[in-house]
């Protein structure tokens, strides 16, 4: 008997079009590219503050330039993306055990020399931090290292 | 409400057909009926061709999914009445080769689910031992992994597995999660040498629409995220640890 | 024995990256990339030069810059495989964009050691 024969449906190249979820998630992967932006545009930022105040002056001209500044409001727009989405998905990811957990015995196997062998270990259960306060506890860090980055650099 | 609704349902015969194609059906709105309701009075009333997969009815068996609108859906648990007017397409599974109709061959899944081993891994007791103790405490660690019922939603949602056939797969690595998380079990070791590997969990890129589309809530996503830290962990002891404790 | 995998590590500085772009980025892209150039705020040179020179901002700035690079490079790696369908080029994918972060780290490396 020949194996049945069978249908294999082709994945467009513009499968993440299909859908919203699927294009929010590319939207949310690019922002890479803007994290890659900023880092260098920071890095530029330091070599012209370390060069002297003229090289500064010159650096927020080329900063201030329109090209440069709409390129800052759409880094803006896709890094707000990113922080929004990577504090949404921190308690999917991890699970944080705040003080009603505790500690249990149990057999764990590790490998010593090549061979398995059970180990005696502790795990923590319960008292897994629900996940709103996860995100809220995030968004009070954000707060926080702004406000300590505006009054570093502002004071 | 119209007292009938239209589902544009997809046919596929191997003997017969290069590519699918899709069929008209009108069948009676009512409001108690699901999808599997109005594909059921197809198959009795219109045509009994019509191949597709159904059991239980109420959102166990797993068999019933197919892709509505282009959502996975179980099909008993997706109203008619929800789609109304219509017309409702039905769709198999996507990521899925189709054997015939809404029909898909599920064998992929069937030979990768074995090797995460998802069942309670313990070479040092018999049954004659009696039974493994376990409180409800250790149980609510794993609970939510064990409502998985293979019906393979997860996989049709992830682009991924779409894209990289490779991949293990959501439920697979769900259920690899349930049996670490579960105090009875000392098959860590043996399912982190499966998933660490490139085919494990390193292609999911967290699109998360496993989770979305789960009818029994199992977080798929978030178990292989989980799982990408434990493998971490255990690797950057793997770079620290002498040779031979390895 | 556990074999040592290096895509699990390129993983962590990804998370790790995503933890200090999430909280740190924001702030910085509204000051430096639109308050200050804009004139909106005008922090005093000699004051903004003193907080740069500070041993303990250049720790932090190269730690900042090293994972974000590394963060974005693992991320945009994944973009290209799957957006574009590119998994047949994956070894010179990797190679690119992991490569273009090593050179960027060292640049920071450079920046910071000589600021």
């Amino acid at each position: 008997m020949s194996a049945p024969t069978t249908y294999r449906q082709p994945v467009s190249r513009l499968w993440w079009l299909k859908k919203r979820t699927y294009f929010l998630f590319v939207m949310r992967e690019l922002s890479s590219v803007f994290v890659a932006w900023f880092a260098v545009f920071l890095m530029i930022m330091v070599v012209a503050i370390g060069r002297g105040e003229a090289s500064y002056q010159s650096f927020l001209s080329w900063a201030a330039s329109p090209i440069v500044v709409v390129v800052n409001i759409v880094a803006l727009a896709f890094l707000v993306l990113h922080t929004v989405t990577w504090f949404a998905l921190t308690p999917q990811a991890m699970v944080v055990r705040g003080p009603g957990g505790r500690w249990v015995p149990r057999i764990k196997e590790v490998s010593v020399a090549g061979r398995r062998v059970p180990a005696a270990t502790v795990v923590r259960v319960g008292g897994r931090v629900p996940a709103g306060m996860v995100i809220a506890s995030q968004y009070a860090g954000l707060i926080v290292v702004s406000a300590f980055v505006v009054w570093l650099v502002l004071r | 409400m119209a007292d009938s609704i239209q589902m544009n349902v997809t046919r596929y015969d191997p003997d017969q057909d290069s590519a699918p194609t899709v069929a008209r059906y009108e069948v009676p709105l009512r409001k108690d009926w699901a999808i599997l309701d109005g594909l059921n009075y197809i198959k009795d009333h219109v045509d009994g061709s019509l191949s597709y997969r159904w059991s239980c009815r109420m959102g166990i068996c797993g068999s019933c999914g197919m892709n509505i609108d282009g959502e996975p859906k179980l099909t008993c648990a997706a109203f008619l009445s929800d789609y109304a007017p219509g017309p409702i397409r039905v769709e198999p599974l996507s990521n899925f080769p189709v054997a015939r109709d809404l029909v898909v061959d599920i064998g992929d899944f069937m030979e990768k689910l074995p090797r995460v081993k998802p069942w309670i891994v313990r070479d040092d007791v018999t049954v004659i031992d009696g039974e493994y103790l376990q409180t409800p405490e250790e149980l609510e660690e794993y609970k939510q992994f064990s409502n998985c019922i293979n019906c393979m939603l997860c996989y049709a949602a992830c682009p991924i597995y779409g894209l990289e056939p490779d991949f293990i797969g959501p439920a697979a690595i769900a259920l690899a999660e349930r049996y670490d998380l579960d105090s009875r079990d000392r098959g860590q070791r043996e399912r982190l040498d499966i998933l660490i590997e490139k085919e494990g969990v390193w292609g999911c890129t967290f699109v998360g629409e496993c989770t979305k589309v789960c009818p029994k809530h199992v977080d798929p996503a978030g178990a292989i995220q989980r799982y990408k830290l434990k493998a971490a962990q255990e690797n950057v002891m793997a770079f620290l640890l002498p040779r031979g404790t390895r | 024995m556990t074999k040592r995998h290096l895509e699990p590590l390129l993983w962590l500085l990804f998370s790790g990256g995503g933890v200090m772009a999430a909280v740190f980025l924001p702030i910085l892209v509204v000051l430096f990339g639109l308050a200050i150039p804009l004139g909106w705020v005008q922090p005093d040179y000699n004051h903004l030069h003193a907080v740069v020179s500070h041993w303990l901002t250049r720790l932090v700035l190269l730690g900042l810059f090293v994972v974000m690079l590394f963060h974005a490079a693992h991320r945009f790696r994944f973009t290209l495989y799957d957006g574009l369908q590119l998994r047949g080029f994956a070894t010179p994918i990797a190679v690119l964009c992991y490569g273009a972060a090593l050179v960027g780290s060292l640049a920071a490396l450079v920046i910071v050691l000589t600021v």
